[in-house]
């Protein structure tokens, strides 16, 4: 049977659903209290049929999440998601909390979901800046070395502000095509 | 074809993915609300209404281009930078109700508003503190990429400092706005590179974009006794002590584009109190009947 951490792990991300919320790297941490596991056969089961599955858990749980970025609206979807499917699940009680610091890096991210990001045409993060002082001014907009999903080449910036906070919109300069490409903060 | 909710025809009747319509009741849900030790709740809270101020207000002036920008990309660019102005605001909010509920505009018995939103919409013009270069009018697109430079690279030396602050969800908050700040400075900058080196008419533009954003320049760095006596205590940080580091970083962009920094009259502070103080200009309350008018008139309102 999974364990709430294995649920909660597995919640995609509302908005980039080709990750997981443990891919993206915004879940901190799973902690269960109380009630025991029924150690049953591991069942495939969808939130659809949350009746079948409904006392394999019990007790209560706390998921603790970090936001992406501050204003990102898919945290609440976020919040509602892993309460759905820990409630299907049998827990009794979910609760959600926020962890602020330290704060979201897209360094975070798994490998497993910098392939999921490139296979589904989203350029994965190159590594965060991490400057020592205050951050430097940027006039020149390449910061670093985006390919083009598809077919590689290299690409250049079209808007350093995309369809969700975390992309940036580039352009490969072969294939012509414009793609999204996660933002290294 | 009929579907029990509107999102099962966008999901094609699965909906086991929400993408719209929630809500989060508290995004400070398990964060410490411990107070510092030694900091005084009401001048905490002075604290987060005036930098949650400049988020709420300015987030709302860059909303209004939504639809209206030169184009497509900067629409979104602008968006964007509001949602992540929003979000901080939003953070602040929470925490200046947290450390002293008093801050918080009553509202009618049973009321579902949360406490963050009954500030953001159930307060007077008199009643916000942010600074006045929030406020003011977009204008063209040059004196909204001017405003914004100045104010990014402002909120983004008080972040800077804030990180090191010795209240947990300041340091927190500040930790992620000066990822997102970065940005919306460099936005900016590049555009008033890009206005200033273009067409006789654009650079006009922006150089008279910057001489009215300019206007409040000095507003920004003169200290309130709350930032002054928080700051003291290692919660705050004065914003006297960004001027340098502003002043280099606008020196860089200026230099670029072969502008001048400005030397206008600065916008007068009525008896030496400024928007930190309450004291504003009109253009806010104008923004204000528009932005609250439909959270007053529903404020027994779910959303």
């Amino acid at each position: 049977m999974a364990t709430a951490y294995e649920i909660a792990a597995a919640v995609p991300d509302p908005e980039l659903p080709m990750l997981t919320l443990a891919d993206l790297g915004v879940l901190r941490r799973v902690e269960e209290h109380g009630g025991g596991e029924e150690h049953g056969v591991p069942e495939k089961h969808s939130v659809a049929d949350k009746h079948s599955v409904a006392d394999k858990h019990s007790g209560t749980v706390t998921v603790v999440i970090t936001p992406t970025y501050t204003g990102c609206p898919a945290l609440g979807a976020m919040r509602d998601d892993l309460v759905r499917r820990l409630t299907a699940a049998g827990y009794s009680g979910v609760r959600v909390e926020v962890e602020l610091s330290p704060a979201w890096s897209t360094d975070c991210i798994s490998e497993r979901g910098r392939r999921a990001l490139a296979a589904a045409g989203i350029a994965p993060p190159g590594p965060a800046p991490r400057p020592a002082g205050p951050v430097p001014l940027t006039l020149a907009p390449a910061r670093h070395d985006v390919r083009c999903p598809r077919c590689g080449s290299s690409a250049e910036l079209i808007s350093d502000f995309g369809s969700t906070p975390c992309q940036a919109v580039w352009r490969c300069g072969s294939c012509l095509e414009s793609f999204g490409a996660m933002k290294g903060i | 074809m009929t579907h029990e909710s509107v999102y099962d025809g966008l999901f094609g009747g699965e909906s086991d993915q929400w993408a719209f319509g929630t809500d989060f009741d508290d995004p400070l849900a398990g964060v410490t609300a411990a107070v510092p030790e030694g900091a005084d709740p009401g001048q905490l809270a002075a604290y987060c209404l005036m930098l949650g101020d400049d988020a709420l207000v300015l987030s709302h002036r860059l909303a209004q281009w939504c639809s209206r920008a030169p184009d497509l990309e900067v629409d979104i660019a602008l968006a964007n930078i509001a949602l992540d102005l929003l979000g901080q605001a939003r953070l602040l909010l929470i925490r200046a109700a947290d450390a002293d509920p008093s801050v918080v505009p009553p509202l009618p018995h049973g009321s579902p508003v949360p406490a963050e939103d009954a500030l953001a919409f159930f307060r007077d013009d008199g009643a916000l503190r942010n600074v006045r270069l929030a406020e003011a009018e977009n204008g063209d697109f040059g004196e909204t990429i001017a405003r914004l430079l100045l104010f990014a690279t402002w909120r983004l030396a008080l972040f800077g400092r804030l990180v090191a602050s010795r209240d947990a969800v300041l340091a927190a908050v500040a930790g992620k706005g000066v990822k997102e700040l970065a940005y919306h400075r460099d936005f900016a900058a590049r555009w008033f590179l890009t206005l200033a080196q273009g067409t006789g008419e654009s650079r006009l533009r922006i150089t008279e974009g910057l001489a009215e954003a300019w206007r409040h320049h000095d507003e920004l760095f003169r200290a309130h006794p709350v930032e002054q006596q928080l700051a003291a205590l290692g919660v705050a940080v004065d914003p006297a002590e960004a001027a340098d580091e502003v002043a280099a970083v606008l020196g860089q962009v200026f230099a670029a584009s072969d502008v001048a920094r400005p030397s206008v009259p600065q916008s007068g502070l009525p008896g030496g109190r400024s928007g930190r103080d309450g004291v504003h200009t009109e253009a806010l309350s104008r923004m204000l009947a528009e932005m609250q008018s439909v959270a007053r008139a529903h404020p027994m309102g779910r959303w």
